[in-house]
């Protein structure tokens, strides 16, 4: 990340309330967000923590009863800026949806019309846009499958979805969200459905295409190893905000609110580990009620008192790493990491370095 | 697929064949005879069943039957038309319920599926409100209610249709039983239809075609209809045969000639063979819509049709 990148996607102090019959649940609760060209964002957190509404309302996507109560999205293409969340839904599908922003999702099974063909779906998505020629969307069609690695496109555009594996469906949606040349790509936890062998290959190929492309990314997981794998930049959310954000390096070498400990603690080690798996104690608080000070403070064993009154800025660490926890006041005690995730961490550090050596 | 459907056209037959031993069985459990009659002597009773050959066992008269009907003989009537073939009553009557069966499947159908569908687009709680309400009327009051406030109102107060089933204008005097029948189907219907789409809507499937900045007519289409309608076509075929058997009531109240009422009188009048033929006519029928409905099952949904699994 250099000085000159460019922003892609900037996003304010969004606010997002589901209306439900027993009352209204805060999924966002101020997200503050930004994107550059080139560059892969993974947002990270638990279920329920809003990582998926977030990105839906930039898509226009949101389930009916949810209101966007504050918050501006503003995508940066050249000179032109376009606040996702105010655009008319007919301006959104003609010039951002699919041409300047596309998702794909989850589950690869539900991802494809059942009673169509796959050429017919890329066709009529490429159809929709240009006016293009039937033969020109075919041939456009097969190319988009090649790129994205299928090996027999002819063949593909003929099958139908039921007759694909998991994976080549994924590449067919990956084809279909691509297929208007959108500049930021947003994958709403594209590998979870799939098997361990098959994630690895769709990763590389999201990795492949993303440098190909030249595309922005934001990647939502709650796998930490696929972070690693595939982002360049971390935010970690919870409870509809963002408490800490850095480079991959910032995030996994040196986390610093109590929740990143956490989360990183838990993932499940092979060599060198203890045998028991750590867990984050209790459960994310209810978003229906007024959060009171630090919303992750009644799970952290490092909770300070004023954790519990008021709500923590997010303190800037560095150039690139910033963190919402009261234990980066200046004011505050000097916290360390727990001792497991330290040394956890040194492991860490060595193996990369032996490999590196080779 | 054609092994598929040899086995599904075997399994018919066989269901058919089951289903007519039972019918047999059953009449030989009906109270009295077809000729109640104070006036007939015993002896007069009992050449009148060796000519029509009811003094043989069950099964000698069962294996006979099916020998006539498949010949195309179901028969003649005992009690009801004496002497009449059962293959004459159905020609003339069972045209006149099918035409009014399909005309309030397809026209119940048609007002269901866009009911379904404006209210699933619209958000409007207003469309919403007055399409529950329909749905509730349409499920819950039965169908010759409904076809006495037809009556009533369209019919005696307004004069707009004939009271009765009229043979000069079949077309005119349907109008009335047809509306009366078709507006449960459309309830139904809708109501399975406003469901179905609803679900489409929020799959991943139209979520990935609008993401991708497909045109809202093309989704609603491409998308929405078409994988909305499928299940549908499975409700209608249900429904076609309700209406065929359910349309005894409405048949009597305008006096419709068809096969409903026959089956009626038939049944009071212990008229065996009529109410065999007729209850087996039903039974077949059925089979076959659900046959049918396999069939155009296959064509409509590539997941059957090719029967794929993934490689």
């Amino acid at each position: 990340m250099n000085d000159t990148a460019k922003t892609v996607l900037e996003v304010k102090d969004l606010k997002i309330t589901f209306r439900l019959p027993t009352g209204d649940v805060h999924a966002i609760r101020g997200l503050d967000l930004s994107l550059e060209e080139n560059e892969v964002l993974a947002l990270v957190g638990e279920s329920g923590s809003g990582k998926s509404v977030g990105v839906k309302s930039f898509m226009g996507i949101l389930p009916e009863n949810a209101v966007i109560e504050s918050g501006e999205a503003v995508f940066h293409d050249g000179n032109e800026t376009i606040d996702l969340l105010k655009i008319k839904e007919a301006v959104r599908r003609r010039t951002v949806n699919g041409s300047r922003i596309a998702m794909i999702f989850q589950d690869p099974m539900t991802s494809l019309n059942p009673t169509l063909s796959i050429g017919s779906q890329l066709i009529t998505v490429l159809r929709s846009h240009d006016k293009m020629p039937k033969k020109a969307a075919y041939a456009r069609g097969i190319e988009l499958l090649r790129e994205v690695g299928i090996t027999d496109p002819e063949r593909t555009m003929g099958q139908y979805p039921h007759q694909l594996s998991g994976g080549m469906r994924q590449r067919v949606v990956i084809a279909i969200a691509l297929s208007q040349n959108p500049k930021l790509l947003i994958c709403d936890e594209p590998t979870t459905a799939l098997d361990v062998t098959i994630q690895e290959r769709i990763l590389d190929l999201l990795q492949s295409i993303q440098r190909a492309r030249g595309l922005s990314i934001i990647f939502i997981t709650h796998n930490l190893g696929v972070v690693s794998k595939i982002a360049d930049r971390v935010a970690v959310m919870y409870a509809g905000k963002i408490i800490e954000t850095g480079t991959v390096f910032d995030i996994f070498y040196d986390p610093r609110h109590p929740y990143t400990w956490g989360l990183l603690s838990a993932v499940p080690e092979l060599s060198g580990g203890k045998s028991e798996l750590y867990s984050i104690p209790g459960t994310p608080p209810d978003l229906s009620k007024e959060i009171v000070g630090d919303a992750f403070a009644p799970r952290n064993p490092y909770a300070l008192a004023v954790d519990f009154k008021a709500e923590p800025p997010l303190f800037r660490l560095s150039n690139t790493h910033y963190a919402a926890t009261w234990l980066a006041d200046p004011r505050a005690p000097k916290t360390e990491m727990p001792k497991e995730l330290k040394e956890r961490i040194e492991r860490m550090k060595q193996e990369a370095k032996d490999y590196a050596e080779g | 697929m054609g092994r598929y459907l040899r086995r599904r056209i075997l399994i018919s037959v066989a269901i058919l064949f089951v289903i007519l031993l039972v019918l047999f069985l059953l009449m030989q459990l009906m109270p009295g005879s077809p000729f109640n009659d104070a006036k007939l002597t015993a002896e007069q009773v009992a050449s009148l069943k060796e000519s029509y050959g009811l003094d043989q066992p069950v099964i000698v008269q069962f294996f006979r039957y099916i020998g006539n009907m498949l010949r195309g003989d179901f028969g003649v009537s005992y009690s009801i038309a004496p002497n009449t073939p059962i293959t004459t009553l159905l020609v003339t009557r069972f045209p006149v319920t099918l035409r009014i069966g399909f005309m309030s499947l397809v026209f119940g159908t048609l007002a269901g599926v866009v009911l379904g569908l404006v209210t699933a687009f619209f958000r409007s709680k207003v469309v919403k409100v007055i399409f529950n309400f329909m749905v509730l009327l349409g499920i819950a009051v039965p169908s010759y209610l409904f076809a006495i406030f037809l009556s009533w109102t369209l019919g005696y107060k307004w004069n707009l249709f004939p009271l009765l089933y009229d043979f000069r204008s079949p077309t005119y005097s349907s109008i009335m039983p047809v509306m009366a029948m078709s507006f449960s189907v459309m309830a139904v219907i809708g109501q399975f239809t406003r469901s179905e789409a609803e679900d489409v809507m929020k799959s991943d499937y139209v979520l990935l075609a609008r993401c991708a900045g497909m045109k809202s007519s093309t989704i609603m289409v491409k998308y929405i209809l078409r994988n909305s309608l499928i299940p549908v076509v499975t409700v209608m075929a249900g429904l076609l045969v309700s209406l065929l058997t359910g349309s005894l009531v409405i048949e009597k109240m305008f006096a419709v000639p068809g096969i409903g009422g026959l089956l009626t009188t038939a049944i009071s009048s212990n008229d065996y063979s009529v109410v065999i033929a007729l209850s087996f006519v039903y039974s077949a029928l059925y089979i076959i819509v659900m046959l049918l409905l396999d069939i155009v099952y296959c064509i409509v949904d590539p997941r059957i049709r090719l029967g794929g699994k993934p490689e």
